[in-house]
């Protein structure tokens, strides 16, 4: 356990310097000087060289590429180019908001996604269970700003009953936050649902079928009873991992529904340094959501591991 | 003593190749009515991205500034949009960049990835080991915040977005289709062909391929899905086509100011999105399932 656990924690910092100089070279190809395109085309020459020198864009790229990492893992992100804000406050800030709109989506997705895998799996191969399915199915390959817009012209524009925007005005309370933001975690949560609810539903079926509820049955225990004790408690073990695939899923929908509903978190940002060329921005909010991205799987394996004592996944990786 | 095993020739199952086990998995897959609804949204859409100039009623980039945001109606069944552009005849144009982009990704992401999933599931060795690792590694990481940072970072076109989406879904695809040569790699047949002195290049052709094209198969149709997934978010994000396109996902990302009062600029071509995808998930999950029962 401890051996896997290591083996897992040591790929996020592989990974992330594989990230960051991925990120690095991709900046060399950026037509144009990123010191002109800060400046605009009025500036003196000598206001870009100044800026080139000020950048360290003036010195090879192996040289600057240690000083910003040196500078990154000391806690110095840079300067935004573009924001003129250091970015170390912004990303992390960013980040703060796109995790409470995460947060709400997730609290929303568990009990839905088990409600609709209990559905199914309790009336295995009846109407209920195809429609179920097929829904789920289907909502899980929509992309989140397909239904995000559906969700827009049905609640927001059509029914008046929830903003449009997810952006809460400045000072506003959880619950007013909470309200912009449900439309934006629904999206999310209806592209995640299905996948889990397959799984829900999977477990629910084979633990129905297995001996030891049938013995229970016969004793007399009702289907409520069974349902408590038994069928949601093995849920945990499919529904862990299951939930781990849709996290990755669920992040990365941040950067479609930010934008679609207007809301300054980290997936935002990422997006508009990226098409404004404000590298060392984009370097730190690609490098945040890989490392929260990449944190939370080897989160979930772990709790899957500890769910499920029949996983001894430091032995098998070992053979 | 020959070099020849002594496992005699008729005693090694002949490989079953996809085409011996086709028209009983075609027959039961025409009987399942979500395969055939998903496979005639996808070919519908297919059909539409190859004839959509002679489809459409009128040019869906000619403005006419006197139709202005028209709602559906008779003149127009999906209305007009800012600049009087038939929004029916854009969501028809739009399905050509979609479905140029998402199979050619597929292409390139399940090509990439069998091969590799072939040769480290056969050989095993090395090299298998340095591919898994990096797989590892490449698939945790979020893959979207990747393609942003690519894309945005090199510029958008056709080819970037194939290369970039077709990339990602490699550890994907590499991860399944060398869990499938693992198991095909101990059986008999291999080792016969082994021991005939078959070459490797024509063992994993001949031999192995036809024996895992069903999990290659389920692969191609779920990546295809993934791919109109992620070419419609790329361009919904503004980095897939240029603006003014008519493809599905720029209609969505250009029109959605105009929601409170043309919510039909916006929703045709979200729902054909909608669709499209459907139908691709409900013919993969049939397939799956069909390959799962094997």
């Amino acid at each position: 356990m401890a051996r896997f656990l290591v083996r897992r924690l040591l790929a996020i910092p592989v990974t992330l310097l594989a990230v960051s100089l991925l990120v690095f070279a991709a900046t060399e190809l950026i037509p144009g000087d990123v010191a002109r395109v800060v400046l605009g085309p009025e500036a003196s020459q000598a206001s870009v060289d100044a800026l080139r020198h000020q950048l360290h864009l003036d010195q090879p790229l192996p040289s600057r590429y240690l000083h910003w990492l040196g500078g990154f893992v000391t806690g110095d992100w840079g300067q935004s180019y573009t924001l003129g804000v250091a970015v170390r406050p912004l990303a992390l800030d960013r980040l703060g908001q796109s995790l409470l709109l995460a947060l709400l989506a997730f609290v929303l997705l568990v009990p839905f996604a088990l409600a609709l895998g209990l559905a199914a799996g309790l009336r295995e191969g009846r109407p209920l269970d195809r429609v179920l399915s097929v829904t789920g199915l289907s909502l899980g390959a929509v992309p989140e700003f397909v239904t995000g817009v559906v969700l827009l012209v049905v609640f927001s524009v059509q029914l008046h009953w929830l903003p449009s925007s997810a952006q809460a005005p400045s000072g506003a309370g959880l619950l007013t936050r909470v309200e912009h933001l449900l439309l934006p975690a629904i999206s999310l949560v209806l592209l995640c649902a299905g996948y889990v609810a397959r799984h829900v539903r999977a477990s629910t079926v084979a633990t129905l079928s297995s001996p030891f509820i049938r013995a229970m049955r016969v004793r007399g225990l009702s289907e409520a009873q069974l349902v408590r004790g038994h069928v949601l408690r093995n849920c945990l073990v499919p529904v862990t991992s299951a939930l781990a695939v849709q996290l990755q899923y669920l992040l990365a929908g941040l950067v479609t529904v930010e934008l679609l509903f207007g809301y300054q978190g980290i997936g935002d940002l990422l997006l508009s340094s990226a098409t404004s060329k404000d590298v060392p921005t984009l370097q730190a909010t690609a490098i945040v959501l890989g490392a929260v991205g990449m944190l939370v799987y080897v989160l979930a394996d772990v709790v899957y591991a500890l769910l499920d004592p029949r996983i001894r996944v430091g032995k098998v990786a070992h053979q | 003593m020959s070099p020849v095993s002594p496992v005699s020739v008729t005693d090694v199952a002949p490989p079953v190749t996809a085409v011996a086990r086709g028209p009983g998995v075609v027959r039961r897959l025409v009987r399942r009515p979500s395969f055939v609804a998903g496979a005639v949204l996808l070919v519908g859409w297919a059909v539409v991205a190859v004839f959509w100039p002679h489809l459409v009623p009128v040019d869906p980039m000619t403005q006419h500034p006197a139709e202005r945001f028209r709602s559906p109606g008779w003149g127009h069944l999906f209305g007009t949009d800012q600049f009087g552009r038939d929004v029916l005849a854009r969501v028809l144009a739009g399905a050509r960049p979609v479905l140029a982009v998402a199979p050619l990704a597929t292409a390139v992401g399940v090509g990439t990835g069998s091969l590799l999933g072939l040769v480290c599931g056969v050989r095993r060795g090395l090299l298998d080991e340095i591919v898994m690792r990096v797989v590892d590694v490449l698939a945790v990481f979020p893959s979207l915040v990747g393609a942003v940072v690519v894309v945005a970072l090199v510029g958008r076109s056709t080819t970037t977005l194939v290369v970039v989406i077709g990339v990602f879904f490699v550890p994907i695809v590499t991860r399944s289709v060398r869990a499938a040569a693992l198991v095909e790699r101990e059986k008999p047949y291999v080792e016969a062909a082994r021991l005939r002195g078959e070459p490797f290049p024509s063992l994993l052709g001949r031999e192995v391929l036809p024996n895992v094209a069903g999990t290659v198969l389920v692969e191609a149709t779920s990546r295809l899905g993934d791919a109109v997934f992620a070419a419609a978010t790329l361009s919904f994000l503004g980095l897939g086509q240029p603006p003014g396109s008519p493809e599905w996902g720029t209609s969505v990302a250009d029109n959605r100011v105009f929601l409170q009062h043309a919510w039909w600029t916006v929703l045709f071509p979200a729902f054909a999105v909608a669709s499209l995808v459907i139908g691709v998930a409900l013919v993969a999950d049939n397939l799956r399932e069909q390959e799962a029962a094997r």
